[in-house]
Formats: C-alpha cells, structure tokens, sequence
C-alpha cells in the first residue's frame, strides 16, 4: 500500500491561517491502514484546530468527512453538494487523492495533511517498510523476489558493495543489506548459481525518469 | 472508604484504559475541561494485558498535540494503581487538581466565553 | 598475457613485473599543485597513480581533471570512476574525455553512498552499477560502439579494473564476485586495504580454485597505520573494513611517538607475506594524506627500481 506519515499540526495550522471554513477530508484506504489519514486521524486533527482556532480567537468551523478513497471519481463525488460551504481542504489521503479531490474541485484550495512516503507493507503494527519503487520492469524472478530497486541504497543490479557489513548497509546499521537478503533468499531455493549471471543494464525509460506514466487497458475501457 | 478528595473531578468508567483514545481526551479539552486525567492499573497487571500501555502512548501523543496549539500538555496525564488503592487515588486527585488549578484555566473556556 | 592497450600498468603486468600503484586524494579547491605536488613524491616509486573520484562523497575536484594534470607531467594515471554521480551518458563522455588525452587506465567502482558526505540531502545516481560499467567500457573498447549503438570516433584504449573487498560480508559470495566481474570483462583488481592476511590467503585461494588468478591480475591493497587510534577507527566506523585485534593491539603496546613506524614495520612485513601469496600480481598502496611514505615502503619492501617499460 502507499504509506504516509501525519504532517506536523504546526505546518496544517499555518495552511490555515487566512481561511475559515474547513473540511477535513480523510481516506479509508492506505492511509487509515497506516494510521495517518483515516477516520481517527481525521477526527483528532478537527479537535486541534477547532481548539487552536479558539485560543486563537478565530471563529473557524471544521467539518470532518472520510471516504472510502480519493483516487476514484466516484467517490470524490460525493462531496460536490457540499463542497461550496467550505474554503479550503485539508486532504489525509496520500499524494495521489490530495491531487485528484484538487482536480474535481479546482477552484477551492486542497491541502496536503500527510507527507506521503512510499509503497510499503505493514512489518507490524507502527512499522512500515519500503518495498517497491515502481520501475515498471519487474526483475523479482531473477533476484528471488527481493528487490535491489527499493531495497539497495544504492540499487545495485549485481551487488552486494563493498560496504555491505553482517547483514546491514552501510548507509544504516537497521537496514537489512537487499543483496544479502537475495543471497540468503537464493541459498534457501537452492538457486545460488543464479547470482553469478550478469544482470543486463537497466531500462529505466518506464521508472520517474521517462517522464509522469499511464497504464492504458482499452479492453476494460467503456 | 469515604475518603475526601476534590469535588472538581468528573469520573468517566470504561473497562480498561485501553479503550480511550485520543480522540477522547481531545474532545475533553474541546468541551472545556481544564485537565484529564487517565487512571489505570498498575503496568503489568492489566487484565487484558497491554490496554493500560496503550493508554500511556495515547495520553503522551495527545500532550504532544495539546502542547502544540497551546492548550498545554501537562493538562493530560496517566497515573497507574490498584483498584484498591483508595489512598493513593485520592492523593492523586488532590495533586492534580492542585497542578491543574497552579497552570489555571483551559484557554478554550476563556476564549469560548469571549466568543459567546 | 599480450597486452590489448597502451597501458603502461598493463605492459609491466604482462611480463611478470610485480606492480606498484597509489593514489593520490585531489584537493577540496581547484589548485592543480595539490595534485603536481602528491605525484612528485611518489612518482618514481609507482608504475601508475590512481585518483580518486569524489572519496566517500565529499566533493573534490573531478577525478578526471586530476588525471590530465597527472598525463601532462609524463605519468601514468588510474582514472577512478563512480557510478553513484553519473548517468551512462555522462560516464561514456567522460571515458572519451580520458581518452583525448591518452589516459589509459580506469577503475570501475558503485562508490560510496551520499549520506557520508558533505552532501547528504542530494541525488544519487547509479543509472548502471560498477558491473556493468566495467562492460560498458569493454563494449566501448572492443566493439568501438557506444551503449546505444553508434560507432565511436577513436574509441577509449582502456586497461579496465574495479576493486574487490574480500573482507565484506557476506564472505561466501566474494569469490562469485569477482568471477561475476572478470566474466564482465575486468582485467585488474585493487583490493580494500588487508590487515587480515589470513582471510586474505583464504580469499586467494578461492580465487585460485576457480582460476582467476590467471583470467585477472589482482594487486593487493595496503595502507600504512599511523597511530592506534587510526587502527581502532577503521576497525569500528567504516564498512567492509577487517582489522584483526593483534594489529590494534600491537599498535597499542607501542609507544606514541614510534607507532607510526611500527604501522609502516607491519605494511613491508605484509608485503613480504603477500610476495609469497600465488596470484597476486603487485601491490596497491594507499597511504591518504601520507603520500611522502610510499617512496619508503616501496624501497622497504623491496619493490624499488620500478621496471622500465617503453
């Protein structure tokens, strides 16, 4: 899933400043699954404003809506009765819905309430970790589904470097070395004369550095 | 044990600590409390086993967020005991009141007030 | 082995010389004496200098630069090369750019992560990896081409090498390692600086097994301790180092003032050991900061004149 982290209260109060009718707008998906843009979230950032705008002597109102997510029209529609009442948004969902919930309403300001971070998955709860990249060209088969990618600091092909020590990278002792956990990985599927095949340079047309992507199905289209 | 303590608490029951949220001691400062506190079983001894360690994260997530918007933090707290422990509740209930009272009113009463 | 380049590392390696490089740190401004002045200590000592390219990321002048200065005196340069900094458009550019001055030596390295660096909050690059960086300078020398196809204009003559740390973890795959790297087309290795010659000797017996000793000439990697305080850093902060306790110790059991010569004692009394070793080829010494001492390890250890080759 995509994983994001609460923005600090500080920065969305200082989004706010200048309005007075505020909705925050939460997301059931990713961002409630890591505990930064759910209802909960939601609920807890209106009782911070509401309280700072208090003491602040602001007459502000804050209404709290979650939806199901903020990536799909569908959805972001069930907001456009209401959505002229307030002057600004502050949006929990990840990147992804705080843009699109902008782009069905663009003449009301959409605030990021998240930092969003990257495509994870839960280790346990209160940990998330780093999984995938989205290159676009998937090489799990040939590194035993450890990715070098989202995994190596360095996103070796053939590693491991030289700095790589018990296990650990030598960016952060906490950070499992991505090429030992290949060479383990391969070790227990007997397949470790697969790490001496070369790994052929990296088409890197389909990651960030082609340019923004799009996947196109035009047998599900209507 | 018809024991004294201050009139100026509100006790709110719950099974176990571990069921308030943030969101609950929030909405507490929100209506104009001037402290909150939450009182559970000594650690270790939660009957179901880890709610009153729960509560303890979520007593100091809201004080970091209390402090943020100027409410302060030192209105929340946890304090642990044995339910027997009548003594030492109504100790802590003086003293709380008494750091509560020292830091004085919840600014949102004030201000509140002001608006109304 | 014949010689496929101009190197003058390569021809002293084909007939059965032991080797001796070095390196030389380029400075953290752009006076090219702090380059002429490194290479005049040294250079009657070595067969060929190494520069290092932007050393555990804190930017310095350009490795490249630093090499044509080294061409313009009449020596002979290792062009070391990163793969964190540049995309393959910049590393061909820059092979060419050595090229047009005859540079023809070059060191394929991932080099160091950012973060160790006075530029921590930057990019990285790592478009290719030091593998197929040594391929991509393979391709460019002997099939003339450049990775997109098109033929180059007076291709790179390049001695191509990379580095190899038999002291990393995991141990196991070291040996596959550099087996991965001589079939990408590497034909010199420098290793990380040994302290540990007993894993050394294991490691160099694995690489015999498989002959690669005689597919890659392996030069063995020193660098002089100067005080135990040094011993005890290496050992404790920086990765894929392997400092054996003896060695801190008996840099420990030496007085202040003398632990300094009794580093350069242990890096001959590794030399010797190392002359005996099967499959190395020659010596790497890289003494930072310390270049006045190569010219006395190398008398010291016997490896002085240096070959004359034309």
């Amino acid at each position: 899933m995509i994983v994001a982290d609460k923005k600090p209260v500080e920065e969305i109060i200082e989004y706010l400043k200048n309005h007075k009718n505020i909705l925050i707008l939460g997301c059931n998906e990713c961002v409630t699954v890591c505990e930064a843009g759910g209802q909960k979230e939601v609920q807890v950032l209106a009782s911070a404003l509401r309280m700072n705008a208090l003491n602040e002597s602001k007459e502000v109102k804050i209404d709290e809506i979650t939806l199901e997510r903020q990536c799909d029209h569908e959805y972001l529609e069930e907001i456009r009765d209401v959505i002229d009442q307030y002057d600004a948004v502050v949006s929990l969902a990840c990147g992804v819905g705080i843009q699109f919930t902008a782009e069905q309403y663009p003449s009301i300001m959409v605030y990021p309430g998240v930092n969003t971070c990257f495509m994870g998955a839960t280790e346990k709860r209160g940990l998330w970790t780093e999984r995938c990249q989205g290159c676009g060209q998937c090489i799990l088969a040939t590194t035993g589904s450890v990715c070098p990618v989202s995994r190596c600091a360095k996103r070796l092909f053939n590693g491991p470097c030289g700095g790589s020590t018990a296990g650990k990278c030598e960016v952060n002792p906490e950070i499992d070395c991505a090429w030992q956990l290949i060479v383990d990985r391969m070790k227990a599927l007997d397949k470790l004369d697969q790490f001496e095949k070369l790994c052929p340079i990296k088409d890197w047309s389909t990651d960030r550095a082609g340019g923004p992507r799009k996947v196109v199905r035009e047998d599900v289209q209507q | 044990m018809r024991l004294q303590y201050p009139t100026n608490i509100r006790i709110v029951r719950v099974p176990c600590t571990g069921k308030v949220d943030v969101i609950h001691i929030m909405r507490a400062f929100e209506k104009g409390a001037d402290g909150a506190c939450v009182i559970g079983c000594l650690e270790g001894e939660c009957h179901y086993n880890t709610g009153n360690l729960m509560a303890r994260r979520r007593v100091e997530q809201a004080q970091k967020i209390l402090d943020t918007i100027g409410i302060g933090g030192q209105r929340a707290k946890m304090f642990n005991l044995s339910s027997s422990e009548g003594p030492r509740f109504a100790q802590y209930a003086t003293e709380f009141t008494q750091q509560i009272k020292e830091m004085g009113p919840n600014p949102i009463k004030l201000a509140k007030n002001k608006a109304a | 082995m014949s010689v496929k380049t101009p190197s003058k590392l390569e021809k002293i390696l084909s007939e059965g010389h032991l080797a001796v490089t070095s390196e030389c740190g380029p400075p953290r401004g752009s006076d090219p004496e702090a380059i002429t002045k490194k290479a005049e200590l040294i250079k009657d000592h070595v067969d060929a200098i190494n520069i290092t390219d932007n050393q555990t990321s804190v930017t310095r002048m350009c490795s490249l630069a630093a090499c044509i200065r080294l061409k313009l005196m009449g020596l002979e340069p290792v062009l070391q090369m990163v793969t964190r900094d540049r995309n393959r458009i910049a590393l061909q550019s820059d092979i060419l750019g050595a090229a047009s001055f005859d540079i023809h030596n070059i060191l394929c390295l991932s080099g160091d992560h950012q973060s160790f660096g006075d530029c921590a909050q930057g990019q990285n690059v790592h478009d290719i990896d030091s593998m197929q960086l040594i391929q991509t300078v393979r391709y460019m020398r002997d099939e003339k081409k450049f990775l997109g196809g098109d033929e180059i204009n007076r291709p790179p003559q390049m001695f191509v090498g990379a580095a190899a740390n038999p002291f990393a973890d995991p141990f196991e795959i070291r040996v596959p390692r550099l087996a991965k790297k001589a079939a990408a087309g590497v034909e010199f290795i420098q290793t990380q600086c040994i302290y540990n010659l007993d894993k050394f000797e294991e490691w160099m017996k694995g690489v015999r097994d498989r002959g690669l000793h005689e597919k890659v000439y392996i030069l063995a990697g020193l660098t002089p301790m100067k005080s135990v305080g040094m011993a005890r850093y290496m050992k404790k902060r920086v990765p894929g180092m392997d400092v054996p306790d003896e060695v801190v110790q008996r840099l420990g059991d030496t007085p202040k003032e003398k632990q300094a010569e009794e580093g350069i004692k242990i890096c001959i009394e590794s030399i010797e050991r190392l002359k005996q070793v099967e499959g190395v080829a020659g010596f790497h010494i890289m003494a930072i900061e310390w270049e006045e001492m190569v010219p006395q390890i190398v008398e010291k250890g016997g490896l002085y004149p240096r070959p004359k080759v034309d």
